[in-house]
């Protein structure tokens, strides 16, 4: 067991995996004198590959690489530099698979830094695992600790498909216990990262943390509130969350990401299809806005939920919707584009 | 006027690549010419089937560019790769694909070579090297790359052919992939069918250059142009290639100027394109028709005689007959195949 960072930790799935695997191989911009610089001598050049800046082009070699028998790991740096190679991950990787009858595999992780909240503005802040959700094909990992980061990241390099891997970027240098030892977590298997009986809440990411600080909150004002990491986007467990809010009545759902046809979404759509009977409240949504990120600080601060915004929220809706509740608040104005993760509409003009 | 090829490309070739004449036996020249007639019969073959609709979709058919597309692929081992584009029916018949699950796969049947799955764009037969085909203009480029890479990684001496048309030339793939294989000196040939046109755009409205084969120099990459219309032309000068990337000397681009006769694609109506071309100008194509030159060239050479290029021509149109029967007799997909092979 070593206490180290949720990038040191990815790291060591990647290299643990090179050294068993002879054809598990990275390729990224840079890596040979950054990401990788301390493992240039075990492996070499052929293995830790530094590429132009050539996102096609490199993400297709990966494509190409996986079909004919290698494992690559793309390290392609920002989330937003995917959308460069769009045509590769969505045409390609995605869809070869199906296209050709089950005669191609694509064994290719993509692992992709997803920055925001570092007033970098729009081009180099984006939280995407909505955006591809939507692409059949992909699977798709949001570890939320280093322990999630190392298993999942291996669960990712044996699965035999292609892998998007999102790492929330406020969560890189965040520490925890990580087993030296090889182990895997299953994609699909969400975590109940604390057992509650009123409320559901479904998250993953760096919202994982900001949650649980803000269900110790809610404990304060006598709210018993479960918290679900789910992991994996694609495969979704839809089963542990309809279990749990089966159990509780209620289901809240905190993302960083947009809020149109996004994770939150597809979560609130299963419980609202498949567990209507159990609710005892609306279910809400705790989301980003519909907005590019923005890049002033004083703008951008807006955006995300935190710890103290998803109490709030939770709380406005226990208060109407929970054992003792009242009815009569009018607590909602608007749930269109310029919901803020307040459960506010902006009053804004 | 995307003119035929006149002498100097064939000089070219020769020159640019430093090919030696590389003679195939009377065998393999038998074989390039029935694989040349499988191409044209199968595709005239899926032309009368569309027009009487009995094929889904659309075809994109290379009638014309049979020579380009098969002395190509014959100067590949069995186990080379190839990626395909849009218009390639024939890259897998070339590479020795059988007809029947090529043919059930433009039916979209349970036999076809991807289940019914693909469709006459994305053909692909692994076993044989064809790595799949797109209908993504310049989408397999990088991923050829990526096959070349793979085969240098896993210290194999495969080549990965990579067939794209003049229009795909001028698609972002094409410079990153270029460059990228030429960087990492990549065991992959990059073949252009310029036909001249890019659906109706001409290549000279498209194209900075008069040749694409003449952007090889700016990624420090032998290129070759040659008469995509002379099968032994494009087998020699696709092999100079081949042999050079597989002796780790690295990529090259080779143009091959060819003609399609048929429309841009077709879909079973009345096509009604627009006049984009003249009658004289395929007229001039025609007069060099790749399987007319090859029948005339193997007879004067006494390679093949009369009787036998008549035998071959009547087994390949029964290998048309039944791959057609056998199509039309399987069974459709299974509903369940709906969900079959999004993941492994
Ligand atoms: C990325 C992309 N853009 C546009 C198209 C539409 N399209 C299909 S084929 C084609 C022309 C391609 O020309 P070329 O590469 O010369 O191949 P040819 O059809 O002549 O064989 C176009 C524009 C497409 N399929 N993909
Ligand atoms: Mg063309």
């Amino acid at each position: 067991m070593s206490y180290i960072t949720y990038q040191q930790a990815a790291k060591q799935a990647i290299i643990e995996e090179m050294r068993s695997d002879h054809r598990v191989f990275v390729m990224g911009e840079d890596i040979q004198v950054y990401a990788y610089a301390d493992v240039m001598e075990e492996f070499g050049p052929e293995r830790i590959r530094n590429t132009p800046i050539s996102e096609i082009g490199f993400f297709g070699a990966g494509i190409g690489a996986a079909l004919t028998g290698m494992r690559p790991i793309i390290e392609g740096g920002f989330s937003t530099f995917l959308y460069s190679a769009m045509d590769q991950v969505v045409n390609q990787a995605a869809k070869s698979r199906y296209m050709f009858g089950g005669q191609a595999s694509v064994q290719l992780v993509i692992r992709l830094n997803v920055s925001y909240a570092t007033s970098s503005a729009a081009h180099h802040s984006d939280r995407p695992w909505g955006l591809f959700a939507q692409v059949p094909g992909l699977k798709i990992i949001v570890p939320s600790t280093p322990y999630d980061a190392k298993g999942l990241l291996k669960s990712a390099m044996r699965d035999g498909n292609p892998v998007l891997c999102f790492d929330d970027s406020t969560l890189l240098s965040s520490s925890g216990e990580v087993p030296d030892r090889d182990y895997t977590i299953p994609l699909g298997a969400a975590e109940i990262k604390r057992a509650g009986t009123d409320l559901t809440i479904v998250t993953l990411a760096a919202t994982v943390g900001h949650s649980l600080t803000a269900a110790q909150m809610l404990a304060g004002d006598g709210i018993s509130v479960e918290v679900l990491d789910v992991r994996t986007v694609v495969p979704l467990d839809r089963r542990t969350i309809l279990d749990s809010v089966t159990r509780t009545g209620r289901l809240v759902v905190v993302d960083v990401a947009p809020r149109m046809c996004g994770f939150a979404s597809e979560v609130a759509a299963t419980v609202a299809e498949e567990a209507f009977q159990h609710l005892k409240a609306p279910i809400l949504r705790i989301t980003a806005p519909d907005v590019p990120v923005p890049f002033s600080p004083d703008l951008e601060r807006l955006m995300y939920p935190t710890p103290e915004r998803i109490h709030a929220a939770v709380r406005k809706l226990y208060m109407k919707w929970g054992r003792s509740a009242r009815r009569d608040l009018d607590l909602y104005h608007d749930s269109g584009e310029r919901q803020l993760p307040d459960g506010n509409a902006s009053s804004l003009p | 006027m995307h003119a035929p090829p006149r002498r100097e490309f064939a000089d070219m070739a020769t020159r640019v690549t430093g090919a030696e004449e590389m003679i195939p036996s009377r065998a393999k020249l038998c074989e390039m010419f029935r694989r040349m007639l499988r191409v044209r019969a199968f595709e005239e073959s899926a032309s009368k089937l569309i027009a009487e609709a009995k094929l889904p979709g659309v075809l994109h058919n290379c009638i014309g560019q049979e020579a380009t597309v098969v002395g190509a692929c014959m100067a590949l081992r069995d186990d080379d790769y190839m990626t395909g584009n849009h218009r390639s029916h024939g890259h897998p018949i070339a590479k020795g694909v059988s007809l029947a699950p090529l043919m059930a796969e433009l039916f979209g049947k349970s036999t076809g070579v991807c289940r019914g799955k693909g469709g006459s764009m994305h053909l692909a037969a692994f076993a044989a090297g064809s790595l799949g085909e797109s209908g993504i203009v310049g989408s397999l480029m990088p991923v050829a790359v990526g096959a070349g890479l793979s085969a240098r990684l896993r210290d194999t001496d495969q080549v990965c052919l990579c067939f794209f048309g003049d229009g795909a030339a001028n698609c972002g793939p094409f410079h990153e992939s270029l460059n990228l294989a030429a960087i990492w000196k990549l065991p992959v040939v990059f073949l252009c069918e310029n036909n001249g046109y890019a659906l109706y755009t001409p290549q000279a409205q498209s194209t900075s250059v008069a040749h694409i084969a003449q952007r090889a120099s700016a990624y420090g990459i032998p290129g070759a142009i040659l008469d995509g219309q002379d099968v032994l032309a494009v087998y020699s000068g696709v092999m100079a290639a081949v042999l050079r990337a597989r002796e780790g000397g690295g990529p090259s681009l080779v143009e091959s100027k060819t003609y399609r006769y048929c429309e841009h694609y077709e879909a079973g109506g009345p096509a009604n394109p627009p006049i984009y071309r003249s009658e004289h100008e395929i007229a001039a194509w025609r007069a060099r028709d790749p399987i007319r030159l090859f029948a005339a060239h193997l007879q004067s050479s006494a390679a093949i005689g009369e009787r036998e290029i008549e035998a071959i021509t009547s087994e390949v149109l029964a290998e048309v007959d039944e791959a057609v029967a056998f199509a039309e007799q399987s069974a459709a997909p299974n509903p369940s195949a709906l969900f079959e092979d999004v993941f492994t």
